[in-house]
């Protein structure tokens, strides 16, 4: 009996805890083993002749297979969700560039800076110039505004960003794929990929009105990352529009190199006419998706959980009635001479077979409809951030383990009675 | 009635059986429960009835930007106007961040537009006469071990005071409560006073985020929406004003489809659940084909054999379904305190178990039908002699 | 006394297939009131068709069959399992009792057709497993109980309607030979004292000693002078 549940506790634990090396490696074992020892041929020609019966059994069997399916594509579709919602605002970030908002703010919106704490910044040693001899800093202004969605024509928040005229060379990504640039002194915008594609009467050549004067929209950009929520334009017109003055509600610089922000930032602390708080971009966009991907992951945990022990109960179902009708034919391989284990290994083998086979049709449905399947929500500036769902390698690779562990878990009390039924009744059964 | 002892004894044929397909109903409808719940709360926000008599008018540009505090006067004068208060969102953070609640400084007149929250009058009456007077909700309070008396830091997000210090240091004067158990998330907020806050902030002095405004007659709300709006047409800081219930529900529709990904959840969980319970039930009615053919030899039409398996599918769901929002009530009961905001969790109450004892029994009826047709459906003579 | 069965030119033909085999060819025969009848014959001799005919379970291919004046042919499937309700009695070779419910329970089913009160119910119940002598075991399952206890429990369940034909399959297919007397007593005593018309279908020439008359069928008809007579 010990070594039985050995059996299973070995296979649950590696799965739980094991990194993918140690895994092969003891799957190798397992294949070498049933390949080249004479227990391991019993235990093959058994689970072949279980796996045999499978099309016979096709109602119960699939419960298994769709139980775990529904598991796996719920699993991996939630956390496809907050792992695509992290890594947009991830990429957002980087370790060579920083932003500096006012003490206490923590995010843009909340923030504002005076005209003199603007120029401060930028002139810290620790920020990079550009050829020209100017320091790439880039005193930007996020505002919010309201435009009606496309798809339910109700109003929803829009970052609109002031930004300055260094910030082309502080994001190098960002790709005009529509008209033009907007022109400094201009009341021009120009739309963000996915702002273009969420709100209405944003293509370039269209008119918005904001704070009661009208903008032109005059060119579309991409950035690969949440910039491609928002609307850019001149911070000073911006400003004049929201009448801001010549306040701002972040600096971001160029570092002069990725190690430089401990120094850049001692420095800020340490001049007492500064008020501010300074993160790499990297940590600040990091830190603005932790609330929202934590929620969504541990929501999506939660249901799977749930769904887990409702499909754990449906494999101890079919698995019981697999081994119910299997019962003879159980009995008679005992009668001739196998031994209890690989009847237990056997029936293991056909759960995990299904459950396998349930994992892969959820994982790659999930993959299927959510890769890239984009979503918006309200981000931490009170305003609109598109992100596309993001179903990994890893993530399928969880959900695999998920199918497997409640294959093993389903399928170990119907293994131990099959191996633990007498011969003779099970031989007179039927 | 008379035939439950033989659904009872049908079901308890293979108890392990039907113990686990319990099992898995009741995961299934645990969920159902929670996640009703939660849609609900999102869905409260919009058609709860509590403040359709009261406006909020904020920036058409957006409700971040501020109005001036003029208006307060002009908006009084308009016709169907009852009273005008008017707040800040002033974002505070007590202790850590993810302590969050709602905080915001409001007139002292604000608390007068909510009868609804339960405050000793004397409480009220302090909270306008101290500068510095905070007021919170009961769940807050508790949350925080806060007592009348007691002084409450919060630091600005937004607003710095005049020396630059972030550290605002309220008195906490009086504590309300709601009564409406769907209404309880309102106990989570703290307001405190407008004019503290006004004299004391770096900037943007005399600016007004958002105005409240009662009405006299709540058919009045869009006339009286429409007039406010007209006051400030064509200015540099034109107003849009809505019920406060349509407010929220713009707002909270920005955060996410709940309804749509609830939606997704549960139908690949209900999805699961047909063809589990199916298939259970498939076994029960094939191993028990004599059993039924007896029952049909001893006088039970084919009509009542059908009725028996339809039932003993429908209980079978619905033991499961009861067990299982029974789970989710205890689950949303604990939970419930911890979550904050604007969001207020509503109890799995009869709506909640209501729509899933239905669901249940359409489920039921669902799965039962295939196996129960062909129980109506079998021959006794081919059945007794096991054909 | 008078007939209480009457069959006229009752055939019956199974479809296996597109084969199609004629079970019963044209039978006529009366059963009297408070008869007690035993039917023998080979296997696939067509006795069994002919008692699932008369016990109103399966209905004929062409002739017609009239139980105390009513003639089922001609009920709706809806109807007969009505008729058989109150009408008919059945014992089987295996017994068929559920074996979830106790034997009180057992006995019950065919009163829940009926109108009566759970009192009622349980009351008659009761007087039905006395009268076949198992008033001791009533809430023992069917597992708990031997063969021919099995067998007297289902005899219970037959006439707790009280109808006046009880049709029996071998019903002492399975049982050792003393429980097998007790059964054929148990079923004399019930035609003899409480008026049951019985039909039997029967391989032992034993247990057909206890009826009145025995029929021999034979390749789905009735003969006078059947083989097994004569040797």
């Amino acid at each position: 009996m010990a070594t039985r549940i050995a059996l299973f506790a070995v296979p649950i634990l590696l799965l739980a805890f094991a990194p993918w090396w140690l895994l092969l490696a003891s799957v190798v074992v397992f294949v070498l083993f049933v390949a080249f020892t004479r227990r391991g041929h019993q235990i093959w020609s058994v689970t072949q002749i279980g796996l045999a019966t499978i099309p016979q059994r096709l109602g119960s069997s699939s419960v298994v297979v769709v139980g775990i399916a529904g598991v796996v594509a719920v699993l991996v579709a939630l956390l496809a969700m907050a792992q695509g919602f992290a890594e947009t605002l991830k990429q957002t970030g980087g370790d060579d560039t920083a932003i500096v908002i006012r003490a206490g703010a923590r995010t843009e919106l909340n923030s504002v800076l005076d005209h003199d704490t603007a120029v401060l910044v930028s002139q810290s040693p620790q920020v990079m110039h550009d050829p020209s001899g100017q320091p790439i800093a880039s005193p930007e202004l996020v505002v919010v505004a309201s435009l009606p969605k496309k798809s339910t024509g109700l109003d929803a928040n829009v970052e609109v960003r002031g930004i300055g005229d260094r910030a082309w060379v502080l994001r190098p990504k960002v790709q005009i794929t529509a008209g033009r640039k907007f022109k400094p002194g201009l009341r021009e915008l120009i739309v963000g990929k996915d702002a273009r594609r969420q709100f209405a009467n944003v293509e370039p050549g269209a008119s918005i009105k904001l704070n009661s004067q009208v903008w032109t929209v005059v060119g579309a950009f991409d950035s690969g990352d949440a910039y491609n929520s928002e609307l850019w334009g001149d911070t000073d017109i911006v400003a004049s529009t929201y009448r801001r003055g010549s306040s701002t509600t972040s600096v971001t610089v160029r570092l002069t190199s990725a190690g430089a922000f401990d120094a850049f930032n001692a420095g800020l602390q340490a001049d007492r006419r500064l008020q501010v708080d300074a993160s790499t971009t990297r940590a600040y966009y990091n830190a603005q998706s932790e609330t929202i991907s934590t929620i969504i992951r541990v929501v999506g945990i939660t249901v799977a959980i749930i769904m887990a022990i409702g499909a754990v109960f449906g494999a101890l179902n079919t698995m019981y009635a697999a081994v119910a009708a299997r019962t003879r034919e159980i009995a008679t391989l005992r009668a001739i001479g196998f031994r209890g284990t690989p009847v237990v290994i056997s029936v293991l083998g056909e759960t995990v077979a299904l459950a396998l086979f349930g994992g892969i049709l959820g994982a790659g449905l999930a993959w299927a409809v959510f890769d890239n399947y984009t979503a918006s929500t309200l981000g931490s500036n009170f305003s609109q951030v598109v992100f596309a769902f993001k179903v990994s390698p890893a993530l399928l690779w969880q959900g695999l383990k998920w199918a497997l562990l409640i294959g093993l878990i389903g399928g170990l009390f119907p293994a131990l009675r099959a191996a633990s039924q007498p011969v003779t009744t099970g031989l007179r059964e039927l | 009635m008379k035939y439950l002892h033989l659904i009872w004894a049908a079901l308890m044929r293979r108890k392990t059986r039907t113990i686990f397909t319990l099992f898995s109903v009741l995961a299934a409808f645990l969920l159902f429960g929670l996640l009703d719940c939660v849609s609900k709360a999102f869905a409260n926000v919009s058609g709860s009835v509590a403040g359709v008599d009261r406006l909020l008018t904020v920036s058409k540009v957006s409700f971040t930007l501020a109005l001036p505090k003029s208006l307060y006067t002009r908006i009084q004068a308009v016709p169907g106007v009852a009273q005008v208060s008017y707040l800040n969102w002033f974002g505070g953070v007590y202790q850590d961040p993810s302590n969050f609640f709602p905080n915001q400084a409001v007139a002292e007149n604000y608390l007068d537009l909510f009868p609804e929250w339960k405050m000793p009058p004397q409480q009220r009456q302090a909270f306008k006469q101290t500068r510095t007077a905070a007021v919170v909700g009961e769940s807050l309070a508790k949350r925080f071990g806060w007592k009348v008396g007691d002084k409450i830091p919060l630091e600005a997000t937004i607003f710095p005071q005049k020396g630059g210090s972030n550290t605002w240091t309220l008195d906490l004067v009086g504590i309300f409560h709601v009564t409406d158990p769907n209404a309880k998330g309102q106990e989570n907020a703290l307001f405190f006073n407008w004019n503290y806050f006004d004299e004391a902030r770096q900037f943007g002095n005399g600016n007004v985020g958002i105005y409240a405004v009662k009405l006299v007659d709540r058919r009045q709300a869009d006339s009286v929406a429409k007039a406010i709006d007209a006051l400030s047409a064509d200015s540099d800081h034109e107003t849009k004003t809505q019920t406060e219930q349509s407010f929220t529900a713009s707002l909270v529709s920005q955060f996410a489809d709940i309804g749509l990904i609830v939606g997704g959840i549960m139908s690949a969980v209900f999805f699961t659940l047909v063809l589990l319970t199916g298939n259970t039930m498939a076994q029960a009615v094939r191993e028990r084909i004599p059993e039924l053919a007896v029952l049909k030899t001893i006088g039970f039409t084919s009509k009542s054999v059908l009725a028996l398996l339809l039932a003993e599918a429908v209980v079978l769901l619905a033991l499961g379904a009861a067990g299982g929002l029974a789970i989710a009530g205890v689950v949303v009961v604990a939970v419930r305190g911890q979550v904050g905001g604007q969001l207020s969790i509503p109890p799995v109450g009869l709506a909640i178990w209501g729509e899933g004892i239905a669901l249940a029994v359409v489920i039921g009826l669902v799965v039962g039908a295939l196996p129960a047709f062909r129980g109506m459906r079998l021959r006794i003579v081919d059945a007794l002699s096991g054909r | 006394m008078g007939k209480l069965v009457e069959i006229r030119r009752l055939a019956k033909v199974y479809e296996r297939g597109s084969q199609k085999v004629e079970v019963l060819h044209h039978i006529d025969l009366d059963i009297e009131a408070q008869d007690f009848l035993a039917l023998m014959g080979p296997s696939g001799s067509g006795k069994t068709t002919l008692l699932n005919l008369i016990g109103g379970l399966d209905s004929p291919t062409d002739g017609s069959i009239a139980v105390g004046g009513e003639h089922i042919e001609r009920l709706g499937e809806d109807a007969l399992a009505k008729w058989r309700a109150s009408n008919v009695g059945f014992v089987f070779q295996f017994y068929n009792l559920l074996p979830m419910l106790t034997a009180r329970r057992n006995v019950e089913l065919p009163l829940l057709l009926t109108k009566l009160s759970t009192a009622e119910r349980k009351r008659k119940a009761s007087i039905a497993l006395e009268l076949v002598g198992l008033s001791d075991r009533a809430l023992h399952k069917p597992s708990e109980l031997s063969g021919g206890q099995q067998q007297r429990v289902a005899i219970a369940r037959a006439i707790v309607s009280d109808p006046r034909l009880l049709v029996c399959d071998e019903p002492t297919g399975d049982l050792d030979r003393q429980s097998a007397t007790e059964i054929l007593t148990l079923m004399q005593d019930l035609n003899r004292d409480h008026g049951k018309t019985i039909v039997m279908v029967t391989h032992d020439p034993k247990a057909a000693e206890y009826a009145h008359k025995t029929l021999h069928l034979d390749k789905g008809t009735l003969v006078d002078n059947p083989e097994s007579t004569a040797a």
